[in-house]
């Protein structure tokens, strides 16, 4: 481990971790839980089948309030924020210079400001440039006193809707401000497993007793970081740090749908001239859905080579899918590989497994849009 | 019933008949969590004591496994391919790995015996 034990920042639900038999490990600097007792596997099913609960502290909230916010923070994401309506919310990337991706986040207009989540190991690299992007009158305000959770899950808005019947009105991607439990939350009808749900921004001295409410609801389990990992490579999206970075573009994530159209008339974001020319002419690597044949896992950094031959690219994110019973990866290949169906050798442990292109998501989406 | 002795990288180890059968200990299955696959090494191979000869995949992540002992592998848990989850349901019976002829049967016997295996787990908690 990089990091002693000491150094470790804990969020506002740690007590109710350790008393609910989390298992701790550091990520991004955090102490969070991997799994619970019932383990990794039980976790993953739970949530496709009820509701499950994750403590998303560790990511980063933040503010953007003044005139003109908006088209501020356009200046360093290609997303439409200006066309973002009141009570909606959407994905975005936060771009380098260099046409690489800085973080993706997501942003949310609540009317008089907007609400922004960024990622846990790059909130201290991405407040700071979207700070110095800022023109006067345009203020960002770090979040550092709220907690965030989320309930995702076929039963998760059923069960939500008992202490709060609004919530069950929001869309996919719909975010607006509810009493639930005594405590004022911020809810938006989204997450990071592909299943319905929400994620839930609370003041941090409240989280622990809001936690305790949601955990009482029927059919609410707590999940950790290792399901909330399957799960999501399971619906197919990216984990940053690990399937994109400063490296990789939007062409190359297969993010461009994260691109505003107008944007894509404007070029006025940082990178856009990477990202038009290689709409233009494609780009030298694509990340794509992996399915290795038979039951063994390529976990990432796996080098990928075609059937027989030469390194091709390599697997970012890997693993076993316990909804889909069977291993999946996603990894960037030339994109003369990057077709459904193309057959592939990833080179686990110097032996060649055979694998396939596959559409992603592994396991469909459920969004409620 | 012979002895079962266990090695600091958990794997226990059981010499009967001259064959020693091999396996991973409750607290490794429990450390991983639930195992989805199992790549064993090859009926005849020669090992060395120390090497990594076998690699266990939980749904998070990859880990080898050690011969504990030299010798040659004489046979392997078959039934894992299809029922990977043995490793956790029984770690310590059905779920064994690998049988190793060893090439010195005191290699076995100079293994931690279980009280000392256990000592050694609580120095890690």
């Amino acid at each position: 481990m990089a990091e002693s034990s000491e150094t470790l920042l804990e969020t506002p639900l740690a007590s109710l971790h350790s008393e609910l038999g989390g298992r701790m490990v550091p990520f991004a600097g955090y102490s969070m839980p991997v799994q619970y007792a019932a383990g990794i596997m039980q976790e993953h099913l739970h949530c496709r089948a009820a509701a499950s609960l994750f403590d998303v502290s560790h990511m980063g909230q933040a503010e953007l309030v003044g005139e003109g916010a908006a088209a501020a923070l356009e200046r360093v994401t290609p997303a439409d924020v200006q066309a973002l309506k009141p009570g909606r919310q959407r994905y975005g990337l936060l771009m380098t210079e260099a046409g690489g991706i800085l973080d993706d986040f997501m942003v949310a207009n609540l009317g008089d400001r907007l609400f922004l989540v960024v990622n846990a190991s790059r909130k201290h690299v991405d407040l700071p440039y979207i700070q110095a992007a800022l023109p006067a009158g345009v203020t960002l305000k770090p979040l550092p006193d709220r907690a965030l959770v989320a309930l995702q899950g076929p039963q998760a808005v059923a069960a939500i809707a008992t202490l709060a019947p609004g919530i069950a009105d929001l869309t996919f991607m719909g975010i607006g401000s509810f009493e639930i439990a005594g405590v004022k939350a911020l809810v938006s009808r989204s997450g990071y497993t592909g299943e319905d749900g929400v994620e839930m921004s609370v003041p941090a001295e409240q989280a622990e007793r809001f936690a305790r409410a949601l955990l009482a609801l029927p059919g609410v389990q707590p999940a950790g970081l290792g399901a909330r990992d399957s799960l999501r490579l399971e619906a197919g999206l990216c984990l940053y740090g690990n399937d994109i970075d400063e490296t990789t573009s939007p062409v190359e994530a297969a993010l461009t749908w994260s691109i505003g159209k107008r944007r894509r008339t404007e070029w006025n974001f940082p990178g856009a001239g990477r990202v038009r020319e290689e709409l233009a002419n494609g780009a030298k690597r694509l990340r794509v859905g992996i399915k290795p044949e038979g039951r063994q896992p390529a976990r990432g950094h796996t080098p990928i080579h075609a059937p027989g031959g030469a390194a091709i690219g390599e697997i970012t994110s890997g693993g076993f899918g316990p909804t889909l019973n069977g291993p999946m990866a996603m990894g960037y290949v030339a994109p003369e590989h990057a077709a459904d169906g193309t057959a592939l050798d990833l080179m686990v442990r110097g032996k060649a497994l055979a694998a396939r292109v596959a559409p992603t998501p592994f396991v469909p989406h459920r969004y409620a849009r | 019933m012979s002895e079962t002795k266990f090695t600091k990288d958990h794997e226990w180890v059981r010499l009967e008949g001259g064959v020693a059968t091999v396996g991973i200990t409750d607290h490794a299955q429990n450390a991983l969590g639930d195992v989805v696959f199992v790549d064993l090494p090859d009926v005849g191979r020669t090992v060395a004591a120390g090497e990594a000869i076998a690699v266990v995949e939980s749904v998070k992540a990859a880990s080898d496994v050690y011969a504990p002992i030299a010798g040659k592998i004489v046979e392997v848990n078959a039934g894992l391919a299809d029922n990977p989850g043995t490793i956790n349901s029984a770690p310590t019976t059905d779920g064994w790995f690998f049988r190793i002829e060893p090439a010195d049967a005191a290699e076995v016997a100079a293994l931690m015996d279980e009280a000392a295996y256990a000592a050694f787990v609580d120095t890690l908690a």
